[in-house]
């Protein structure tokens, strides 16, 4: 709801004045620890910036130095492309589709039966990241649950997953973490479809598969494509998940941009050149955040 | 819609099985930590026993933990509970001539990854000598988190009538006395909102303390957790577990009770109302 002001002449001035009493607060502490870094992130990343030796006490602008650097590090491509395959599959196909699906499966049912699904879904997503890690550590581990029920179920050998399957592994557990978000957006969406709509379709004889085709999906496609930009943005983030899990390993199967930033600044020390990898992470992430803007349409 | 019954045990079938796949990595978390004998599988405990929770409360380090990451955590909730009524304030009362760039400029930062600015911020405590300080990790974490509860805040207030504190103006009340006596209680259920809210991120975080605090004994909770692997080789299973029990009840259970609002701000719902 848009207040309007009582017209006096001084009234915009004033509303400015007060205004910028009340957030002065917040604007002094976003300026210091949100929007400084991110503009050091621009100036590091043309520096040589690095935590011991003697550059540590030498720091220079280098140029475009890191990003030649960058642009003849394979190691980086390999990241960028692990990145991307984890955001496609846990964030994109992953989360957005199962969190659909359960919320698809669980509309007009029996209400306590959709609150025990709910929780033990929701109840992955408030567990602490780290926590996550381990608990998925110790599930995927020769002699973890997942291996027991395997060997109980066919006899197999227990699977090595974190060594042989760490991408599927940490894509899985991560999946398995942040479903629950999508499961919340598409429940209120859902929801909201009126009963008629969907009631009337099958009067005239719509098999189940056009009605959510032709019908469901079209009517939260809004909702589809803000979740869309929400867990990519989120995905594209993720470290601590990943760092519990493997480390970014075995060798780089899992390092994606924000473990190879981690690699570079705080391990090899090199932090101008990790400030350049996290200015790549900071530019994708801007460009889904603004492509979000756009997408949902916000009346301020 | 009415479904057949065939479509409805199908229904049903699919969401039991995603159901135990989603609790079985928790459940092992649960059962592991009252096994005197836990191992990485999920078993039934051959003996129940709270010695795995004795163990961890015993451990001064482990309760110091505890206790830095609460007021890590709750020192930041109040900053950001206290700067983002604030700033919501006349977000959604005025009209100043900035309002639409600074909200623009808010959304825009809440989805940015805060992984991305950790290495200048790292760089900057240094700088300054911030670097295990524990009040400076506590502002960055919330200056982070300020946008979305600003957000948040700004949405849960414009649903406090302003009929309301106008009918103060009129009886005398200052713009101060408006805020305490008829926003603010009204307000309450908005504000718990986003205190659990930032208290539950901030609980969590793993990442920041990890980075900008380096003497083992000033680390959060979410930090010593490491400590149960790697050093000894060999993995207190059911420590690792009453741990872990320990560490997320908090924020599980205020979730929870907060849940019915949490979605309201949450859905970003308000985003489209203005």
């Amino acid at each position: 709801m848009e207040v309007t002001p009582n017209i006096s002449g001084k009234k915009k001035i004033s509303d400015n004045i007060k205004s910028s009493i009340f957030l002065s607060p917040a604007l002094i502490l976003l300026l210091i620890f949100f929007l400084t870094p991110m503009l050091l992130t621009i100036v590091f990343s043309f520096t040589n910036l690095a935590l011991t030796g003697t550059q540590a006490q030498n720091l220079k602008f280098v140029g475009f130095d890191n990003f030649v650097q960058m642009f003849n590090d394979a190691e980086l491509y390999n990241s960028i492309g692990k990145t991307l395959i984890f955001v496609l599959f846990s964030a994109i196909i992953g989360q957005c589709f199962l969190g659909f699906l359960i919320a698809f499966l669980m509309k007009g049912k029996n209400s306590t039966f959709r609150r025990a699904i709910g929780i033990t879904v929701i109840a992955a997503w408030v567990t602490p990241e780290i926590v996550v890690g381990f608990s998925w550590v110790a599930f995927l581990g020769d002699n973890g649950t997942l291996n027991s029920i395997i060997t109980a179920l066919s006899g197999i050998e227990p699977i090595a997953f974190l060594f042989e399957y760490p991408m599927v592994s940490v894509v899985v557990a991560n999946i398995w973490r942040g479903t629950a978000f999508s499961m919340m957006a598409f429940q209120a969406a859902l929801d909201d479809i009126p009963l008629e709509v969907e009631e009337a379709a099958v009067m005239d004889g719509a098999s189940r598969w056009r009605i959510v085709r032709n019908i469901t999906i079209p009517i939260v496609k809004g909702t589809i494509t803000t979740n869309l930009m929400l867990v990519t943005l989120q995905t594209l983030g993720v470290f601590t998940l990943i760092y519990a899990m493997t480390g970014g390993g075995p060798g780089n199967a899992t390092m994606t941009l924000p473990i190879y930033m981690y690699q570079q600044a705080f391990v090899s020390y090199q932090l101008g050149y990790g400030t350049a990898i996290s200015l790549v992470i900071l530019i994708i992430g801007a460009l889904f955040s603004l492509l979000y803007l756009r997408f949902l349409k916000v009346k301020i | 819609m009415r479904i057949g019954r065939t479509e409805k045990i199908i229904h049903h079938a699919i969401l039991v099985c995603l159901g135990i796949i989603f609790i079985l990595p928790l459940l092992w978390m649960l059962v592991a930590s009252i096994d005197s004998s836990a191992i990485q599988a999920l078993k039934i405990p051959e003996k129940y026993t709270f010695q795995n929770y004795m163990g961890i409360l015993s451990d001064p380090s482990i309760i110091r933990s505890f206790l830095i990451g609460i007021f890590l955590s709750g020192g930041q909730s109040i900053i950001v509970v206290l700067v983002s009524i604030l700033a919501a304030y006349p977000l959604s009362r005025y009209k100043p001539s900035y309002k639409k760039s600074f909200l623009y400029t808010i959304l825009f930062l809440t989805s940015l990854p805060m992984t991305a600015v950790i290495v200048p911020v790292f760089q900057m405590f240094l700088i300054f000598n911030f670097v295990d300080k524990l009040w400076a990790v506590m502002l960055f974490t919330a200056g982070t988190s300020l946008p979305y509860a600003i957000w948040m805040m700004k949405n849960f207030m414009d649903s406090v009538p302003l009929e309301l504190e106008e009918s103060a103006w009129v009886d005398g009340a200052s713009v101060w006395v408006g805020i305490r006596r008829i926003v603010a209680p009204l307000m309450l259920p908005g504000t718990f909102t986003v205190l659990i809210f930032t208290y539950t991120g901030s609980w969590g975080n793993f990442f920041v303390p990890y980075i900008l605090i380096q003497s083992p004994e000033k680390m959060p909770a979410s930090v010593t957790i490491f400590q149960f692997f790697g050093n000894y080789g060999l993995v207190n299973y059911g420590e690792l577990a009453a741990f872990s029990v320990l560490y997320s009840a908090p924020v599980v259970i205020l979730y929870y009770l907060s849940q019915r609002y949490m979605s309201k701000g949450f859905s970003l719902g308000g985003a489209t109302k203005g």
